[in-house]
């Protein structure tokens, strides 16, 4: 079975059709969305329209903390651009939005896989995984061999080495990384919606159980088309740009 | 953990526990059977019971990681992976050939010998790096040879694939390897440079020709590090008849700084096959180790340079290519040979590590029935010889880039082809059939290169010239 892994979504319609077109040739049979489904991008509808139905079917997916502030949550921390989108994703949805939202969970289980927006140490406070003791405390509070989670935007794979010691590695694109069941791996699966590393493609994950991999993967898509609809929606010139440039 | 289940005759996950053939520290080995298998095959279970050596799961964890990706004739194939009540094991097939290491106890072997092992087992080498692993243990213990002569790789537990997690690295923070064939730049703690394993090769070739290791066998930090500075003892002053050229590759190979050993192992194991043909520098006739100037040069820059190679495996074979490049040299060909050079003259520029052969088809039409036929034939071969020489200096490039071959047949397309196989050619480059004089001698040999060549093969043509 593969599994795709698609984080930070970030209502980038163009970005989620070109990813989920890229792991269906790969062969991907399960999907999983580990939150910011929502924010920044201006097509938060027809994202859910493709999302929701797919989770109706048996695909995973968890809560973010831009989910979470569309429902109302507290968004006076994030950035002025981020907030100005939030407020403006809040008027966009009706109430089946709203409610398909409301059911996602913070954490979920599937087999030997743990999935979680932020960090499985904390999951509802949003912490970022952006150091080796983060991720361990992560893989620690998680249990399970495979640990996804989403939040930070890069892609990078952690495992544990030695006495609750994690190690960091930075993947090469679309090469395939055996991971024993022998140790924990922490898999960052980048997002599909906004990037921040300087190349705008999309990215997310293949998780093959039955080969025992991960692959990560940057896909290109049309960010001209997805950074018109910003701008066209009145949303801040900072997050077109954002797509445009990749960070 | 219980080994006691495994004993022959018992079955499980479809395979047939034979004899056990090995139990060494870290491992045992079993012969096994699987219905319908059509080769021999082992089955490989860490040793894991209380007491044993930390390193003995990470190295089988590492092994696991990386023979499921590999392929060709120069590893074991691999067949299965799995558990048994919680005991980790892999299966792979079981090589019947003789060991490295029975030759290596003959040593000191002629050099010819030395350098028909080391070629065989160069290619393999080059094919593992082609796949983006580094062995990093390579050892007259872990080369087998088939019944073909083809070398073939086994035990990959210290071994670095570029695109995984270093897993060793993490594990042990401190040179691992086999004492007398860790390169420099692994006892520094450095596992990513393909070169490291040439540095073993050239301890193998020092080994087979002198029967005795370069660097000895320390066990001590201090006693590794001692490579970082010192030279070993050219291998001429142990066996004086020792030919100059394979001192000189053997020296060439066990040079301190990687970037100043041979950039892939297709580069030696191209010289070790065309011996003749190797520019023999300072090094072929070396009679003492390095003196104080050249150690302290080494010392001084070990403070502020830091070994290892940003670039994954491949990616650093793609910067060394072999280029081939087929010449015909006949009167009233300057203006193809001139284009011709100017596209060498860019590949060459492009990667200061590239090789780049020059060959040239000796014309077959030769009757080697007269009695002066013979005499003929040679002096003809060294016209052609000098003629590539001569439009190869245009290009004014250092001699160990070069090689020159004057190739003999009655097919230039097959004779060409078979070459590029045989010598791990990453391009050809050669002339279009255009111009008439390359008609006449090439015919269409140009299109069935490109059909069948192994490699990228560039065609040159002059601009408006048809």
């Amino acid at each position: 079975m593969k599994i795709a892994v698609l984080s930070d979504i970030h209502s980038n319609l163009e970005a989620l059709l070109a990813c989920l077109a890229h792991a269906r040739y790969q062969g991907a049979e399960q999907y999983v969305f580990l939150g910011d489904l929502l924010g920044y991008g201006a097509d938060p509808k027809a994202c859910l329209e493709i999302i929701a139905p797919m989770v109706s079917a048996g695909a995973v997916a968890v809560m973010g903390n831009h989910d979470e502030a569309v429902l109302g949550g507290l968004c006076e921390n994030m950035s002025f651009a981020a907030r100005d989108a939030i407020y403006w994703t809040r008027e966009q949805l009706g109430q089946p939005e709203r409610d398909f939202i409301q059911t996602l969970p913070l954490v979920a289980r599937k087999g030997n896989g743990f999935y979680v927006h932020a960090s499985a140490a904390f999951p509802g406070r949003w912490t970022y995984i952006d150091s080796k003791i983060a991720a361990a405390k992560c893989m620690q509070a998680s249990g399970s061999p495979l640990t996804f989670v989403g939040h930070v935007h890069h892609q990078t794979l952690y495992y544990t080495a030695g006495a609750g010691a994690a190690q960091v590695f930075v993947p090469v694109t679309s090469a395939a990384i055996p991971v024993s069941q022998h140790r924990q791996w922490l898999a960052i699966a980048g997002s599909v919606g906004q990037q921040r590393d300087g190349n705008p493609a999309a990215a997310y994950l293949l998780h093959d159980q039955q080969r025992e991999t991960l692959t990560f993967f940057r896909v290109p898509y049309d960010y001209v088309s997805a950074a018109g609809k910003i701008r066209a929606a009145g949303l801040p010139e900072r997050l077109a740009r954002r797509l445009e440039k990749g960070n | 953990m219980d080994l006691t289940k495994l004993h022959p005759g018992s079955e499980f996950d479809g395979f047939r526990v034979g004899e056990k053939i090995h139990e060494g520290g870290m491992a045992v080995l079993y012969r096994v059977e699987r219905e319908g298998a059509d080769f021999p095959m082992l089955m490989k279970v860490p040793r894991l019971e209380f007491g044993s050596h930390p390193g003995c799961y990470v190295g089988f964890e590492v092994e696991r990681m990386i023979l499921g990706t590999l392929s060709g004739p120069h590893v074991p194939r691999f067949v299965a992976r799995g558990s048994f009540e919680d005991i980790p094991y892999l299966v792979m097939e079981y090589i019947e050939g003789r060991l490295l290491h029975e030759y290596s106890d003959l040593a000191p072997l002629p050099a010819d010998e030395a350098a028909r092992l080391v070629a065989a087992l160069a290619t393999a080498v080059h094919d593992l790096h082609r796949q983006e692993v580094i062995h990093l243990d390579i050892k007259p213990a872990n080369v087998l040879y088939r019944q073909d002569g083809r070398a073939v790789l086994v035990d990959f537990g210290l071994a670095r694939h570029g695109h995984f997690p270093d897993l060793v690295e993490e594990e042990f923070h401190k040179p691992v390897g086999t004492s007398g064939y860790i390169s420099p730049e692994q006892v520094m703690g450095y596992r990513d440079d393909p070169r490291s394993d040439l540095f073993a090769l050239g301890v193998i070739l020092y080994q087979l020709c002198t029967g005795r290791l370069p660097f000895g066998k320390p066990a001590t930090l201090s006693g590794f590090r001692r490579r970082l500075l010192l030279d070993p003892l050219p291998p001429r002053c142990w066996v004086p008849d020792l030919p100059e050229w394979m001192q000189e590759i053997i020296l060439h190979c066990l040079e301190v700084e990687a970037e100043k050993r041979y950039a892939t192992a297709a580069q030696l194991a191209f010289d070790l096959t065309h011996p003749d043909h190797v520019p023999l520098t300072e090094r072929a006739t070396r009679h003492k180790r390095a003196g104080l100037p050249t150690i302290f040069r080494r010392w001084w820059r070990s403070l502020r340079t830091q070994p290892g190679n940003k670039a994954v495996p491949t990616s650093h074979l793609a910067q060394a290519p072999n280029i081939l490049v087929a010449l015909y040299t006949g009167v009233g060909q300057e203006k193809i040979l001139r284009a011709i050079l100017e596209v060498v003259r860019r590949a060459a520029a492009a990667d200061a590590n590239c090789r780049i052969i020059f060959v040239t088809m000796l014309e077959p039409d030769i009757s080697t029935e007269q009695d002066t036929g013979h005499e003929l034939l040679n002096s003809l071969y060294t016209r052609r010889l000098v003629e590539l020489h001569h439009w190869a200096a245009g290009l004014q490039l250092p001699a160990h880039r070069l090689r020159f071959h004057v190739l003999e047949g009655t097919n230039a397309a097959t004779v060409l082809l078979e070459y590029a196989r045989q010598n791990n050619v990453d391009q050809i480059i050669m002339g279009a059939r255009g111009s008439s004089g390359l008609r006449r001698i090439l015919g269409s040999v140009s299109s069935r290169v490109v059909a069948e060549a192994p490699c990228t093969v560039t065609v040159v043509r002059v601009p408006g010239s048809e």
